[in-house]
């Protein structure tokens, strides 16, 4: 608190108005550190910020040293943590100490012994003296004159188509970002006489192995993991197949595309594409974990809440001769998100 | 010797052994297949007496006198000895109340109680069976393979790791950490409440065990976490949370703490 707010002074001056009250204060007298005073300080303060720089090469170079020894599957226990990768814990925590070994080294270093002089900067206009400002459009005026660009037309406007023009070669390179999508957002691999694999036991699905309340993927028949569009493929053509019986079934193109109550849906939510199966036996609802987007699979898979645009696609399905699942073509819509062409 | 042999060809002599036979046939099956059966029946109809006496006690006021349903509970005609050791094992039943779902509770009944109770819901008609030690033994089973099969069926609802999730209308996918094989085992195969059942005929027997060992591997007292601290293994967000929270919040204090000590030789 300053002297001048305390109760005493302030009666001591009552009735008298000082000459500016606004008056700038300027700035209060340097006072210096211990370590301008005292040599001794200065000295010790050195060998901290120099111990703390030396501090950081060492944990640097525990890092490398860590890196080099600790195997990819060591683990050991490290109270509080518990069971923790050796390398993992290593290398972050000498990485760690390295970089806040510098900067605390830095930071030490600025306050105890670089200079601390207040120095005031005064603000000034940033716009240019009237005389320069005069002079630089007098130079503009002249430079345009002695080039003949006002006279000479045909040269000016050529110039500028050129300038123009070029541009345009940048703009046609972006066409190398990748090949045009074309229709693979309107195909998917399903197509007629496909069977339905089983994803966890890679078998063809027959209709009673779904019961009632069941979930299982399936993805088309011929498509391998160790194919190079694996995921590209997968991404289109997941499939979640539930078993409601027909009756409980509302929707009546639903019922006709199932088998005998099986229900073949697409399974990439139609908002913006995340894997959804958070299936509900009872309610037949199905969420979807980004934005709870959920789907009534019990009435064509018709949006009841949440920011989906429309139904999961579903798939026709049917049995082969040898009792097999098989789809009896390609979604009847594209699977997914919408897209600005999708109409 | 002689004697026996020489009156072989007696009109007597097939009658004789027919009748010898005969008895020891008898003899014999009367000593040992029958009795056994005999026990075995005895016990299981017993079990599925007691079972219902306790059924008619704890259940049937929403399950009806017979379990065939009623406005309050569903029928358990055809569920299964799995889905009542599921559900009376984990103590979710018997049900305190309705709601959107019945929780995880202190289990009301002894093991010889559940599977009296478990014997009489199964004569009721044909269901998933309690699986036995030997189908929820994992120590055959890959713990790989168990993951990919959790991520690929189960993660969606309870998490990668098995710690649980929400789902609508107050409705949520529980905790996995410290459930039974047992129980787990149950659950993928009878689907309790709104969670789909994984039969067989789509996840099979391997499929269960290789799953329950994920989730044994993941969830155990001495689990390796090789990332550190896995903030309850809940993913982003927890993670970001402690980020912003601690990580932020001591550099902050640090960056005051410096601030607030002057470096003055004449502290003011």
């Amino acid at each position: 608190m300053s002297e001048e707010t305390l109760p005493s002074e302030r009666d001591a001056h009552a009735g008298e108005l000082a000459e500016n009250p606004f008056a700038d204060p300027g700035l209060p007298p340097h006072q210096p550190r211990r370590q301008d005073i005292d040599e001794k300080a200065a000295r010790s303060s050195e060998r901290t910020v120099a111990l703390l720089f030396t501090l950081s090469m060492l944990a640097t170079v525990a890092f490398i040293a860590s890196y080099v020894i600790f195997p990819v599957d060591q683990n050991v226990y490290i109270w509080p943590i518990g069971w923790i990768s050796a390398l993992n814990f290593s290398l972050g925590m000498t990485l760690g100490v390295a970089l806040f070994a510098i900067g605390a080294g830095a930071v030490h270093w600025a306050r105890t012994l670089m200079s601390d002089v207040e120095m005031p900067a005064e603000r000034h206009p940033i716009e240019a003296e009237p005389e320069v400002k005069a002079q630089v459009l007098a130079d503009f005026g002249d430079g345009a004159r002695e080039s003949q660009l006002g006279r000479r037309k045909l040269i000016r406007n050529t110039m500028f188509g050129a300038l123009a023009l070029v541009p345009l070669s940048g703009v046609v390179l972006l066409r190398d970002l990748g090949p045009l999508p074309e229709d693979k957002l309107r195909h998917t691999l399903w197509a007629k006489g496909k069977l339905l694999i089983n994803q966890n036991t890679n078998k063809p699905l027959r209709p009673e192995d779904v019961q009632i309340g069941s979930l299982t993927f399936a993805v088309p028949e011929g498509l391998e993991q160790e194919q190079e569009d694996y995921q590209e493929q997968i991404a289109k053509a997941a499939l979640m197949i539930v078993r409601i019986a027909p009756e409980n079934i509302k929707d009546k193109q639903a019922r006709e595309w199932a088998h005998q109550g099986i229900l073949a849906y697409s399974k990439i939510c139609t908002h913006v594409g995340c894997p959804i199966s958070l299936y509900e036996q009872q309610t037949h609802h199905v969420l979807c974990p980004c934005h709870q987007s959920t789907f009534d699979l019990s009435d064509g898979a018709r949006v009841i809440f949440g920011p989906a645009g429309h139904a999961l696609p579903q798939l026709r399905i049917s049995v082969n001769d040898e009792g097999y699942l098989e789809a009896l073509g390609d979604f009847a819509e594209p699977v997914g998100p919408s897209f600005w062409e999708r109409g | 010797m002689k004697k026996l042999s020489a009156r072989r060809r007696h009109p007597l002599a097939a009658l004789v052994v027919l009748l010898l036979a005969l008895a020891a046939t008898g003899g014999l099956y009367a000593a040992l297949a029958p009795q056994k059966a005999v026990a075995d029946d005895t016990q299981q109809s017993l079990a599925i007496e007691e079972g219902k006496k306790l059924f008619a006690v704890g259940c049937s006021s929403c399950h009806g006198m017979s379990g065939q349903g009623s406005s309050d509970g569903p029928s358990l005609v055809g569920v299964g000895s799995a889905a009542v050791d599921f559900q009376v094992g984990t103590g979710r039943m018997p049900a305190q109340q309705p709601g959107a779902q019945v929780p995880q509770k202190k289990v009301a009944y002894t093991q010889a109680e559940i599977d009296q109770l478990a014997a009489y819901i199964a004569s009721l008609g044909p269901g998933p069976v309690t699986p036995s030690k030997e189908q929820t033994a994992t120590t055959d089973a890959s713990v790989a393979r168990g993951g990919e099969l959790f991520r690929t069926n189960c993660a969606s609802c309870h998490n990668y790791q098995g710690k649980g999730g929400a789902l609508t209308n107050g409705k949520y996918a529980p905790d996995l950490t410290g459930v039974s094989a047992k129980h787990m085992y149950e659950a993928m195969l009878t689907g309790p409440q709104n969670m789909p059942s994984f039969p067989d005929s789509t996840l099979t027997e391997d499929n269960k065990r290789d799953i329950i060992a994920y989730l044994q591997e993941v969830n155990s007292d001495d689990s390796v976490s090789p990332g550190g601290f896995s903030l309850g293994s809940l993913g982003p967000v927890t993670e970001g949370l402690f980020g912003w929270i601690f990580g932020l919040g001591a550099l902050i204090f640090v960056a005051i703490w410096v601030a607030a000590h002057t470096t003055k030789a004449k502290k003011s």
